[in-house]
């Protein structure tokens, strides 16, 4: 079992590695999707079947919107300058991080033996309580709901965040409308100008 | 143990892609793989040996499954985790389109240039 | 097989026409398989998050099949937004029902007998309400972006 994540995680790594480097951007695009839908066999083989589910939907719809992004538009990352002290300043500070994370990870409780204070009274008594016998979705929305409204607020908010920015015409800045009366925007040149703000 | 350490290892490289390169696609492809590392280092840290999923089933007895099931608290929560970087994602890529709508590129050098 | 009008063989919207059959055969499943994740969610894996993003699949199927005129006349955008805030007002009243019994989201319904549809109380009516919103803030930001990419490509055009 353990050897078989071990080899999934090694596979997604190498996967990240060649998102992150490939020039051409709808490979690295393809590339993430090979790391998501490991990701998601990787939450089968450690129990959690209503995440894998979720995974392998969301990562189609990501799939979906990234390439929405990509091919339309000039699809190779041309890096111009190649920023040598960034690269070396930023491989020196990972470098730390993983060495603390490396130290950290060893106080942590080992893999396969977790601590289960909380949901051990969810395990014994969330058939009970709740009546649901998929013990995730009792929690989701009985036991923890609060967090669950939360978290639809979150995703309420990002949409709608979205759609604001995507807006067609946004209205009009009050100083703009003041300089259209007055007469300074009246020049077609300028007022194309202020149209791409 | 060593598990842990390589879901870590891919949230570097995460940030590396965030922190590094240029190419906005390439920074939200980078917040993409830290959400993914993030969200399996919380599972793994959920797993007992040899568990089961924590789903009742007919003729199952429950004292069996609170012995031998798997942490349920961090799957539920990273099941709306998930969906929310569904949503922020499509939040990303909307501002992004519309940098490249007004500066026709996606490189972030260049428009810190052509905003000066 | 999903009865779709016949406008719609109509070869310049969408895709060809191999995929526009392969679709009407496959979205009546997809969508069928969304509304049992969504609808089972107490008993088997899944739930309002996972139904509600399938279901949201199968309309994004729709849309690149067959144009976004077809998808749009299903699920206008009004539509989509006054689902997602039912949803969410819906969830949120189901909270404040549980104030009949003493306290914020209290399961006021009888929990029923267990591994039977009707049962466990008020989360089946939650997972139906998350998996509304989702699908229709999903399939809105979708259309958005799709909208928006076309008005992209054009700008592309004009450039070149």
């Amino acid at each position: 079992m353990e050897l078989l994540l071990l080899i999934i995680l090694i596979f997604m790594i190498v996967g990240s590695i060649i998102a992150i480097e490939t020039k051409n951007l709808l490979s690295a695009v393809i590339s993430v999707g090979v790391v998501g839908f490991c990701l998601s066999i990787a939450f089968l083989i450690l129990g959690a079947p209503d995440i894998a589910i979720t995974q392998v939907v969301v990562e189609i719809l990501i799939l979906v919107i990234l390439i929405r992004a990509t091919i339309t538009t000039d699809n190779t990352a041309i890096e111009r300058h190649w920023d040598t002290f960034s690269f070396i300043s930023s491989l020196i500070f990972f470098g730390l991080f993983l060495v603390f994370a490396w130290l950290a990870v060893q106080e942590l409780p080992r893999f396969g033996e977790p601590l289960l204070r909380v949901s051990s009274d969810y395990l014994e008594t969330g058939p009970e309580k709740s009546g649901a016998t998929n013990i995730v979705t009792g929690i989701l929305l009985d036991f923890r709901a609060y967090d669950t409204i939360g978290e639809a607020t979150v995703l309420f908010t990002s949409i709608v965040g979205a759609f604001v920015i995507l807006r067609r015409r946004g209205r009009k800045h009050r100083k703009d409308m003041d300089r259209e009366k007055v007469g300074i925007l009246q020049d077609e040149d300028i007022k194309k100008d202020f149209r791409g703000f | 143990m060593i598990l842990y350490f390589l879901a870590l290892v891919l949230f570097v490289m995460g940030l590396y892609c965030l922190v590094a390169k240029k190419n906005i696609i390439k920074k939200i492809i980078g917040i993409t793989i830290t959400e993914y590392s993030i969200n399996l280092f919380l599972i793994l840290l959920g797993y007992r040996s040899g568990g089961v999923a924590p789903i009742l089933l007919k003729g199952m007895p429950r004292s069996e499954i609170a012995l031998h099931s798997v942490d349920p608290l961090p799957q539920a929560l990273v099941l709306t985790s998930i969906v929310i970087g569904l949503g922020v994602l499509a939040l990303m890529v909307a501002i992004c389109l519309r940098l490249y709508e007004k500066y026709k590129t996606f490189d972030m050098s260049e428009i810190n240039e052509l905003r000066g | 097989m999903v009865n779709l009008p016949d406008e719609v063989g109509d070869p310049t919207k969408g895709m060809t026409s191999i995929v526009k059959t392969i679709v009407r055969f496959v979205l009546g499943i997809v969508i069928m398989f969304g509304a049992y994740i969504v609808l089972y969610g107490h008993l088997t894996p899944g739930g309002g998050f996972a139904g509600g993003v399938i279901l949201a699949c199968g309309y994004i199927t729709l849309t690149l099949a067959f144009g976004r005129e077809l998808a749009l006349r299903k699920m206008g955008d009004t539509a989509a937004s006054i689902l997602d805030n039912s949803g969410a007002l819906a969830f949120l009243v189901i909270g404040f029902l549980g104030f009949t019994g003493g306290y914020f989201f209290l399961n006021f319904i009888d929990h029923g007998q267990t591994f039977r549809l009707f049962s466990a109380g008020i989360i089946p009516l939650c997972n139906i309400a998350i998996a509304f919103k989702v699908t229709s803030s999903l399939f809105a930001i979708f259309m958005a972006l799709s909208i928006f990419g076309r008005f992209m490509s054009r700008l592309v055009e004009e450039e070149e």
